[in-house]
């Protein structure tokens, strides 16, 4: 497959395995954190772990926007598509996220709910054209690769005159997040794991550019190396990273220089600022409620925000007290060590924003790599 | 059909309530489409049930339901599928399928058209696996209560005496077959989904198996443990069954398991794994070693069994876990789909 079968080279794989594991010192640690889900999923799906020195570990961090999506968002979204008028249209990776009691929008949707999976904006557009009688709204959801076809949408919205159409606004953004990791109050609690360097997120790269985590450089003096979603992209990021920790250095590092630059996407940035502005607070399933993280619409585009259309009031859902996933979107905790993990907690019935979608920490562990806590007790 | 006071209006007319009120319209539908398409000596003869002859050996049967949307696809429609499934059913049991039975349940407003493209195509898919469709029944459905058209089929077969393949059987150290390139069916279902339409030359793998499997049986034997058809939930979801009924695990070479690019492809942009997604014409054997080299070959010089290859082992595992070894070097499980299979967003 042309532009993918390259990035998946085994030869090339084995020699950047061999050079990381010649490069790595025995005597010391070295814990990066990949910030994003599609980073989670690429290192297990590839079983990249097996590829790296015993002293190397990645921490899985809380890069999932569909993860880290709060029950009470989720219950917000079923009480809007329960009311008669209303076409609620998703991404198919919504549809079985839990809400509070085991409620999902796919229950709602078997019980009568008018919830349609779509697989682009557009969609969500068309569906509004094709039933000017009822309330179209799209649920966006997403970091920052995914908000400027939201702001484009509303553009078009507004470009088409369509009266029936809103946003339920769901965007994050990634450097607050990572910036919550490494200082939260909830560290106190549940302790501190060291993280020597991060994996960037490549998509959200590809929007804002690598320049907003030279602040994790120089304030935390953490390395960090914006890496593609390809194994031989990660295998590079991360000897780009062991590089960095063995001469102490502590930059940002571009990877993927074949789709990101210092600067992002100038005209996509442009869009999303024109609409969006920052919240005071969003609450993410796992870390709680992280300052300036999220992501409304203006009030100049108040009509397309279904939050103030059909005023919904903002629902909070304490997660299961038993769930660790603070600790484990932290690298404190690793997911075998969570009680609920494999017990009540599947990636059938996810009860932690780490078991929630296919890309989170646990539900990669149990989908991909849950022989290897097998093999480890057997050789223990 | 002088009996009927019109002929059915095929080019034009479409499927109403009088079709399945067990009147007059309704034999006309089934004497003028069905029986025309299907046409035997069993149907000819209009009983509500069929008797047949069965040789010697054990009897087999087995039932499925087709609710396929949409109900034409590249490589074939709704019927052939329904043809083509319980066919292979049969088949995976070693066994020689002999009749099938058809139900229909139609929505009002279904294009005669239509049906009588489906029906044609069910009837020629039973002629060329060499099976008859003896017996079926029609309803009809207010527009709005079923998607079009949903196909019940039932079929037997015959399996030869001291012939057992079971999903118990595999053993420690057997190799898994497969008859060749994995989610050709479940892709191109895919590209003609409304709002998922995207353009690819792949058609559906839809084909009945039974001829593969009796030259299989020819060069392996009762070396051959069991047959198993991956359809919905993939290759994923068939090892996963047979691990756990046969107490053992597999180790898999992700580099030896066939998939199309336009495939591998279509998943990658979707965020599927092509060991989820389902096939209709492809068959996972599971073989003593000793008998392993022969089976492949029987497998390779049939054409349906063209891209057969030999993709992992039986071993010995308490966790019931499938394991593979990918192409990139590292090792991962090849799980059961958890829910549906539903694209990611990033």
């Amino acid at each position: 497959m042309k532009y993918a079968d390259e990035y998946r080279d085994k030869e090339i794989a084995l020699g950047l395995a061999k050079t990381i594991r010649a490069e790595t010192h025995l005597e010391r640690p070295y814990r990066f954190m990949e910030f994003c889900g599609g980073h989670t999923h690429a290192i297990s799906r590839y079983g990249l772990e097996d590829m790296l020195p015993n002293n190397l570990r990645m921490i899985h961090g809380p890069g999932c926007p569909v993860c880290v999506l709060p029950a009470g968002r989720i219950d917000m979204a079923i009480r809007l598509a329960e009311r008669s008028e209303i076409i609620l249209c998703v991404y198919g990776d919504l549809m079985r996220v839990p809400g509070s009691q085991g409620a999902s929008l796919l229950k709602a949707k078997a019980r009568g709910a008018d919830i349609r999976m779509v697989y682009s904006t557009i969609d969500a557009i068309r569906i509004a054209e094709e039933n000017p009688e009822r309330e179209v709204v799209f649920f966006a959801i997403g970091f920052e690769t995914t908000t400027p076809p939201t702001a484009v949408m509303i553009r078009l919205a507004e470009k088409k005159r369509l009266s029936n159409f809103s946003v339920f606004c769901n965007h994050v953004l990634t450097p607050p997040a990572m910036q919550n990791i490494l200082e939260s109050p909830d560290i106190r609690s549940i302790g501190r794991v060291e993280i020597d360097g991060f994996v960037g997120p490549a998509h959200v790269s590809t929007i804002i550019g690598t320049a907003p985590y030279e602040f994790f450089a120089e304030e935390f003096g953490k390395p960090v190396v914006i890496s593609g979603f390809e194994p031989l992209d990660m295998m590079q990021a991360i000897l780009m990273l062991v590089r960095q920790v063995n001469e102490n250095r502590h930059e940002v590092e571009n990877q993927y220089s074949r789709a990101v630059t210092r600067d992002g996407n100038l005209r996509a940035k442009e869009e999303v600022s024109d609409i969006f502005e920052l919240r005071d607070q969003f609450e993410w399933r796992g870390l709680g409620q992280v300052p300036y993280s999220g992501l409304k619409l203006k009030r100049a585009y108040a009509k397309y925000d279904a939050e103030v259309r059909f005023g919904m009031n903002e629902l909070r859902v304490d997660d299961n007290p038993a769930c660790e996933c603070g600790a484990i979107l932290r690298g404190v905790k690793k997911p075998v060590d969570c009680k609920l993990f494999g017990t009540v907690c599947t990636p059938e019935t996810p009860m932690g924003s780490c078991m929630v979608s296919s890309e989170g920490a646990c539900a990669a562990h149990w989908t991909y790599g849950r022989f290897r806590d097998h093999q480890q007790r057997r050789a223990s | 059909m002088k009996a009927y006071q019109r002929k059915l209006d095929i080019r034009n007319g479409c499927v109403d309530l009088s079709h399945g009120s067990g009147g007059r319209a309704m034999a006309q539908l089934i004497s003028g489409l069905f029986h025309e398409a299907f046409g035997n000596e069993w149907l000819a003869r209009g009983n509500d049930q069929s008797a047949f002859d069965v040789g010697a050996g054990r009897m087999v049967m087995t039932t499925d339901g087709y609710v396929v949307s949409p109900l034409f696809f590249p490589g074939g429609n709704i019927g052939s599928l329904a043809v083509h499934g319980t066919v292979n059913d049969i088949a995976m049991a070693g066994a020689k399928p002999l009749y099938l039975s058809a139900s229909f349940i139609i929505e009002e407003g279904f294009r005669f058209a239509d049906l009588k493209t489906i029906a044609e195509s069910m009837g020629e898919a039973a002629r060329s696996a060499g099976v008859h469709i003896i017996t079926g029944d029609t309803k009809v459905v207010e527009r709005g209560k079923a998607d079009g058209l949903f196909i019940s089929t039932a079929g037997v077969g015959v399996v030869p005496d001291g012939f057992d393949l079971s999903a118990e059987n595999a053993r420690v150290g057997d190799r898994v077959l497969i008859s060749g390139t994995l989610g050709d069916h479940g892709v191109a279902i895919m590209s003609k989904r409304q709002n998922l339409a995207f353009e690819t030359e792949i058609v559906s793998d839809s084909a009945a198996l039974n001829d593969l499997v009796a030259k299989m049986v020819v060069a392996g034997g009762r070396g051959i443990r069991l047959m198993r058809d991956p359809t919905r939930g993939g290759l994923a979801a068939t090892l996963n069954e047979i691990a756990l009924q046969s107490d053992v695990g597999f180790h898999l070479q992700e580099e030896a398991i066939p998939v199309k690019p336009g495939v591998a492809a279509a998943c990658e942009l979707l965020g599927l794994d092509p060991l989820h997604v389902a096939n209709e014409g492809k068959l996972v054997a599971i073989v003593a070693p000793e008998v392993a080299g022969a089976v492949l070959a029987a497998m390779r010089g049939h054409p349906l069994g063209r891209d057969a290859a030999d993709i992992g082992e039986a071993v010995a595992d308490d966790h019931h876990f499938v394991q593979m070894a990918t192409s990139f070097g590292g090792g991962r499980i090849v799980d059961w789909l958890s829910g549906e299979q539903l694209p990611r967003i990033c």
